[in-house]
């Protein structure tokens, strides 16, 4: 993925609305050619909207979509080099899977050996060779998704849009099915861009992820960036778990700052260039939260004492829930197994938590 | 007691249409077939018993059949009857093509309509049944007549220099019978189509069907079971359908029906029309049982 080519699909000011209410408003993406970019949101964000305006179903209000340099914004959708594999894979009910693969190379007139020859390598691609002639309600969910990854592949598009593509599977075989796409998308070497709502999907997938919420893009980074940098509330709440405090900025440095909340004060190993005393939230994820009975020797910050009030085994892992003095909520999760001494926790118990300068991450709203 | 009472009014609630079906369809079909067979009688009883029981003979004739297929200076398959069943096959078939043209695009247009107008939209298309069936045919005579009103419309137009005659031809027939039978084949294709998944046509614009090769390609073969049943609902009444062009259709389009009714009450020839009844069902019922028997059997295979 070194060579990836930047603003290989670049969206300028795009802007939709229905209306009065605006579903996708100026965004501006700058997508690498063969990466696959994930839209996150939960539903109503503008994902789909968006995703819909790439493919031509939904006319932008305003803005540009330029994919290679060139803007397809008033194309239609059947003269774009863009192709979708759709949620409920919208597979042709009344075709058999060869020709559901065949019905896109035959719309552009491709000779019939040249047809043969691709839609064989595309159903070898997706294992489904000795299916070719069944129809697709004689195929399992899992099947019919490959079909449907192999007729948006038929025609080399360039861009690939793939619309909750593991939406309509149950969870386990959406598991298998994620490192199973990604093999395939990455071999063909397309660049993709795909709508979800689902967080696990988008980091296990995407090699960057958008992060939407009200028809805007708040955040763009690879999953790690997201997870680690959130770059505002929404985000730090919207990917994982996380611990909220809210507060105001008390110092203020290049390499550090220090938030004061109804806790205490909270120091923090990033500066964020801000006026003194404005609102700021901190946000501490519960694994980077460690937790003990006994107070920790040598740990003089980030320490704040509280009760547990409940535990949640979750197998690989255990959940505190420990109340501090000012009444909030701080949750903890700890790796199972990795310390002993934590089995002796129970409920009632006062314990002692802290976590390092560089875990925690100060936000402006 | 009471699982007894449930089996009961189950075998109740599917007995009845049973029922209904024996008593006023087949009953009446049996007793056409009887009549079929036998030898036309006098005024007072049109026809003879098949069983004279005071000479004890089995009183069978085959001459009312055989009569349809063979004229009667011996040519075969040359007779006014086969002519008029071969009509009656070109009328119907027509009008099922005209209404599928005209309803097609009206069901399509119907089905895609916002929701909330729907119901609006298909009561317009019921409207029509408010007023007399016969009512409306002759509201046809007034609108195609040689003073009638498109006649008056194309001369004031300067269209035409004097009135056409519209009236007792083919026209007019095939206008009255698209016109009557329009509704049962829109209201079958709606109820198909609006249950398209958008969704396909998305696809198939994706994959570059421009809109016009997606509706040939995607709309048209998956309402198909629609088409047939709108088809069959349109043709199966034509075929038989005497009103119509008694009062439209000129002497040259002499339908079978009219050609039952004339040997009933004109000829009084009882067993004949029977007979002619007889071979038109057989006719029609044969053909869509052994499509029905292959399509069910298509259908079968699916989930």
């Amino acid at each position: 993925m070194a060579e990836m080519k930047e603003g290989y699909l670049v969206t300028e000011d795009l802007v939709k609305r229905f209306d009065e209410a605006v579903a996708v408003d100026e965004v501006n993406l700058s997508i690498r050619q063969g990466e696959i970019f994930a839209l996150l949101g939960s539903s109503g964000c503008g994902k789909s909207t968006l995703l819909r305006m790439l493919a031509g179903f939904e006319k932008p209000s305003s803005g540009r979509i330029l994919l290679g340099g060139q803007d397809v914004a008033a194309l239609p959708p059947y003269e774009r080099p863009i192709n979708m594999m759709f949620q409920n894979y919208a597979l042709f009910p009344h075709l058999d899977i060869w020709e559901n693969v065949a019905f896109g190379l035959k719309r552009e007139g491709c000779p019939k050996d040249e047809i043969k020859r691709r839609v064989g390598e595309m159903l070898e691609l997706v294992q489904l060779a000795p299916y070719a002639r069944r129809k697709p309600h004689q195929l399992s969910g899992g099947q019919q998704q490959r079909v449907a990854l192999a007729r948006s592949l038929a025609k080399r598009p360039q861009l690939l849009l793939l619309d909750e593509p593991l939406g309509a599977l149950d969870k386990k075989l959406r598991e298998q099915t994620q490192f199973e796409l990604v093999n395939i998308i990455e071999s063909v070497g397309v660049t993709c861009v795909m709508v979800t709502h689902d967080q696990e999907e988008a980091m296990t997938m995407a090699n960057r992820i958008a992060i939407m919420s009200k028809g805007r893009v708040l955040q763009v980074g690879s999953p790690k960036e997201v997870y680690e940098f959130p770059s505002n509330r929404f985000v730090a709440d919207f990917i994982g778990n996380v611990n909220l405090f809210d507060g105001q900025l008390s110092l203020d440095e290049v390499d550090r700052c220090a938030v004061t909340t109804a806790l205490g004060e909270m120091q923090v190993g990033h500066g964020i260039s801000g006026a003194l005393g404005m609102p700021v939230t901190l946000a501490v994820r519960p694994e980077k939260i460690s937790i003990a009975k006994q107070c920790p020797a040598g740990v003089d910050r980030n320490l704040f004492r509280g009760r547990v009030k409940e535990i949640a085994y979750f197998g690989s892992f255990n959940t505190f829930i420990v109340v501090t003095p000012d009444g909030s909520k701080v949750k903890i999760t700890e790796p199972n197994g990795s310390r002993h001494d934590l089995l002796d926790l129970t409920w009632e118990d006062e314990v002692f938590f802290w976590w390092d300068d560089t875990d925690g991450v100060a936000l402006r709203d | 007691m009471n699982r007894f009472f449930r089996l009961l009014g189950r075998e109740f609630v599917i007995c009845l249409p049973f029922t209904w079906l024996a008593v006023f369809f087949l009953l009446p079909f049996l007793i056409l077939a009887y009549i079929s067979f036998v030898e036309m009688g006098n005024d007072i009883h049109p026809f003879k018993p098949l069983w004279d029981s005071a000479s004890g003979v089995l009183n069978l004739k085959y001459e009312n059949y055989s009569s349809i297929f063979r004229a009667e200076d011996g040519a075969l398959f040359d007779t006014i009857y086969l002519e008029a069943y071969g009509r009656s096959l070109k009328y119907a078939f027509a009008t099922g093509l005209l209404c599928l043209t005209f309803g097609y695009p009206f069901a399509y247009f119907l089905a895609r309509a916002d929701a909330h107008l729907r119901p609006a939209l298909l009561m317009m298309v019921m409207l029509p049944f408010w007023t007399s069936f016969l009512l409306r045919v002759y509201a046809w005579k007034g609108i195609l007549a040689d003073q009638g009103l498109l006649n008056q419309l194309l001369l004031a137009l300067g269209l035409i220099a004097e009135p056409v005659q519209m009236l007792y031809t083919d026209v007019s027939m095939l206008v009255g019978m698209t016109y009557v039978y329009l509704p049962f084949m829109v209201l079958p294709l709606y109820a198909n189509l609006v249950k398209l998944d958008y969704g396909l046509l998305e696809a198939a614009y994706d994959l570059g069907a421009t809109p016009w090769k997606a509706f040939w390609l995607v709309t048209v073969p998956l309402s198909r079971a629609g088409i047939i049943a709108g088809f069959m609902l349109v043709f199966i009444p034509a075929l038989g359908e005497f009103v119509i062009p008694s009062l439209l259709g000129g002497p040259e389009n002499l339908m079978i029906g009219r050609v039952v009714w004339d040997e009933m009450f004109t000829a009084n020839n009882w067993p004949r029309a029977s007979a002619l009844a007889v071979v038109m069902i057989a006719a029609i019922v044969v053909p869509l049982a052994l499509y029905y028997r292959r399509h069910g059997q298509q259908a079968d295979g699916r989930h």
